[in-house]
């Protein structure tokens, strides 16, 4: 799998701390749903909460809106503690899952439903919705009923509906998650494009890992009720802290290894496969130390099929092919490399004129010790 | 050929179940005191007679009056039933939800005996509002089965968009939940308002001199001189009884295409 950040230019100006957790613990009775959370969200971010279902990531969302309480800790929106702020005088303005659409009322009434005790004219607040909608690509559509609206268009509405508050923070909670692989692909690249014309905070909740990493800035993987990893995408998806978030994000392959010395800043390590290694303890060795025993960790797309002629960039091993997935543009391999007994999974781009291996061919393969990740 | 054996008892099923009250306005219109065949001749002298009996009309307007109120009171009283059950979650919920809905299945014969025991040693004296109070404990668990569809259908994140939008407790209920589960109330008004028309055995027993109409018309059964004006009245409530069901079933379905969720209940 490759990832691309979307290529929008994206204003490098980061504000002051927007949102601030700190030690936020939350019980449902007997169940401990969010375990001491402390994270920063800085102004102007999109910023998303990533894990699997019931990792608390929704929770820690409605503690921001103000729909769920905390048992102890603080959470501060714009330096303000909201533990006595109820949800109706946050900063914040929420998109709901279901989008939560009032299906009573026409669009233009949705959207200025938040506006009632605006002291505004009502042609001024009339304008006013009819530039949310322009913004959300909906004009004209103002008088229909909102039952009426398709999937998409109800999600605009919503989006319009928050954004006409001009709050301090959005919060969106799986807002793609009820539409369909084309229609969330364009959303995605036009909510990054909302944000980058409203400079509001963006907090979004998702559990699909490819979503987050195109969408936001920085990301905070959640499992169990912890905060397992704060990094920008890239640092996520090519230096992950643990093997749970090697594994949530993306496919990653590991080997067993020793660590045979630790100095200068270099750990030495043998591993089955690749032989004798060295790498750079502070960037790509992952955890404390405990015992010799750790895990190499590698993607896919690091390993590279050698093709007579090619040369390895920096390393190469023979392996054989074990099983081959073909998906037009890629091929999937899965390789056993010499000396070791696990399956690993490669990926290649197919280019013009290159042969796609068959199961059983033995062939060489390039890697490169700087793509390494150690976990220990 | 085979019988279509299924059809066959499908279409006297249905002329069993309806065919007696089809016979309610054919005789009400027959020129004859006797209710036999054949049909004597056209006329509708009984709804003249139904229009000029002056204790006809008391009977009607005390059932009304019972009527009105037992509706309101007991919709009023699902309202918070249904609300209470479908967003809140409360010690036994299951038993207070049954206990609720129990008359439903519990013999009317049986609630309206008891009821007179305790209304009698409690010395209270039978009077219209003894007959109310019976009727919403029979018409409650209907209205509650109509709005607790009604509030089934109303996503729990309507409420918290409008909270999220600035809005409070009591402007979110008349500005997002009222509108909503409005059909849904009316239905319930509607389907307890023609229970209670036509309920006989509470009525009986917790009545008192004051008469409902459905002990007034079984009361003039006895004078067969007077049954076509009965049946003349029979056909009128048929024809009432009609409109009351379709408008309540029209109501629930419009409140359920409002909120754009699926058809699980109702009773039509």
């Amino acid at each position: 799998m490759t990832v691309e950040k979307t290529k929008l230019s994206k204003p490098a100006v980061l504000g002051a701390t927007m949102i601030e957790f700190k030690d936020v613990h939350k019980y449902y009775g007997d169940y401990h749903a969010l375990r001491g959370i402390n994270a920063t969200i800085r102004a102007g971010e999109f910023f998303s909460l990533l894990g699997p279902s019931g990792c608390g990531k929704t929770t820690l969302l409605r503690t921001i809106a103000g729909f769920e309480g905390i048992s102890s800790g603080v959470v501060l929106v714009d330096d303000k503690d909201m533990a006595d702020v109820p949800a109706n005088q946050r900063p914040t303005n929420m998109v709901f899952q279901s989008y939560a659409i009032f299906p009573h009322l026409t669009v233009e009434q949705n959207v200025g439903f938040g506006l009632r005790k605006d002291p505004r004219s009502k042609e001024e607040k009339a304008s006013a919705v009819d530039e949310a909608l322009a913004m959300v690509g909906l004009t004209g559509y103002g008088k229909r009923a909102a039952h009426a609206l398709s999937g998409g268009q109800r999600q605009r509405v919503a989006l319009a509906r928050a954004l006409i508050l001009k709050p301090k923070v959005l919060l969106l909670d799986e807002p793609l998650s009820a539409l369909d692989k084309k229609m969330r692909e364009q959303m995605q690249v036009e909510l990054i494009r909302l944000q980058r014309q409203v400079g509001i905070t963006f907090v979004l909740v998702t559990h699909d890992q490819e979503e987050a990493l195109v969408m936001s800035d920085r990301i905070a993987v959640m499992f169990e009720g912890q905060i397992a990893q704060l990094d920008d995408p890239e640092t996520l998806y090519r230096r992950p802290k643990t093997r749970a978030v090697a594994n949530f994000i993306g496919t990653m392959n590991f080997l067993p290894a020793t660590i045979l010395s630790e100095a200068n800043g270099k750990v030495e390590a043998e591993c089955h496969g690749f032989g004798h290694l060295t790498l750079d303890a502070e960037t790509q060795v992952m955890g404390t130390p405990t015992a010799t025993g750790a895990t190499v960790g590698f993607r896919p797309e690091t390993l590279t099929l050698l093709f007579e002629g090619q040369q390895a960039a920096d390393r190469e091993v023979m392996a054989t092919v074990e099983e081959v997935v073909y998906y037009g543009d890629m091929t999937y391999y899965d390789v056993k490399l010499d000396g070791t007994t696990e399956v690993m999974r490669l990926s290649m781009r197919n280019v013009f004129g290159r042969p796609v291996l068959d199961i059983g061919t033995r062939t060489r393969v390039g890697w490169s010790q700087g793509a390494l990740v150690m976990f220990r | 050929m085979k019988l279509p054996v299924m059809k066959i008892y499908a279409i006297a099923f249905l002329i069993f179940l309806y065919g007696p009250i089809l016979l309610l306005p054919l005789f009400a219109f027959n020129d004859s005191t006797v209710v036999a065949f054949p049909l004597k001749g056209f006329t509708t002298q009984w709804f003249r007679a139904v229009w000029a009996d002056a204790d006809l009309w008391k009977a009607v307007r005390n059932s009304l009056f019972v009527a009105c109120t037992a509706s309101v009171l007991a919709t009023t009283l699902g309202v918070f039933a249904a609300r209470a059950s479908t967003r809140y979650v409360f010690p036994a919920k299951g038993a207070v939800m049954g206990l609720i809905m129990l008359p439903l299945v519990l013999p009317d014969m049986i609630m309206a005996m008891a009821l007179l025991v305790v209304l009698l040693s409690l010395n209270i004296e039978l009077s219209l509002v003894t007959v109310i109070l019976g009727h919403v404990l029979i018409c409650t668990p209907f209205a509650v089965a109509m709005l607790t569809s009604a509030f089934q259908s109303l996503d729990k994140s309507l409420e918290e968009a409008a909270y999220d939008l600035g809005e409070g407790p009591i402007s979110t209920f008349y500005l997002v939940i009222l509108p909503l589960v409005t059909p849904g109330i009316i239905s319930a008004l509607l389907i307890s308002f023609t229970i209670s028309l036509d309920e006989f055995v509470i009525s009986n027993f917790l009545g008192s001199k004051d008469k409902l109409l459905s002990v007034y018309i079984f009361g003039q059964l006895r004078f067969p001189k007077n049954v076509p004006t009965i049946m003349a009245l029979g056909a009128l409530l048929v024809a009432l009884s009609v409109i009351l069901l379709t408008l309540a079933e029209y109501f629930r379905r419009r409140g359920i295409a409002k909120t754009g969720a699926k058809d699980t209940g109702g009773f039509v």
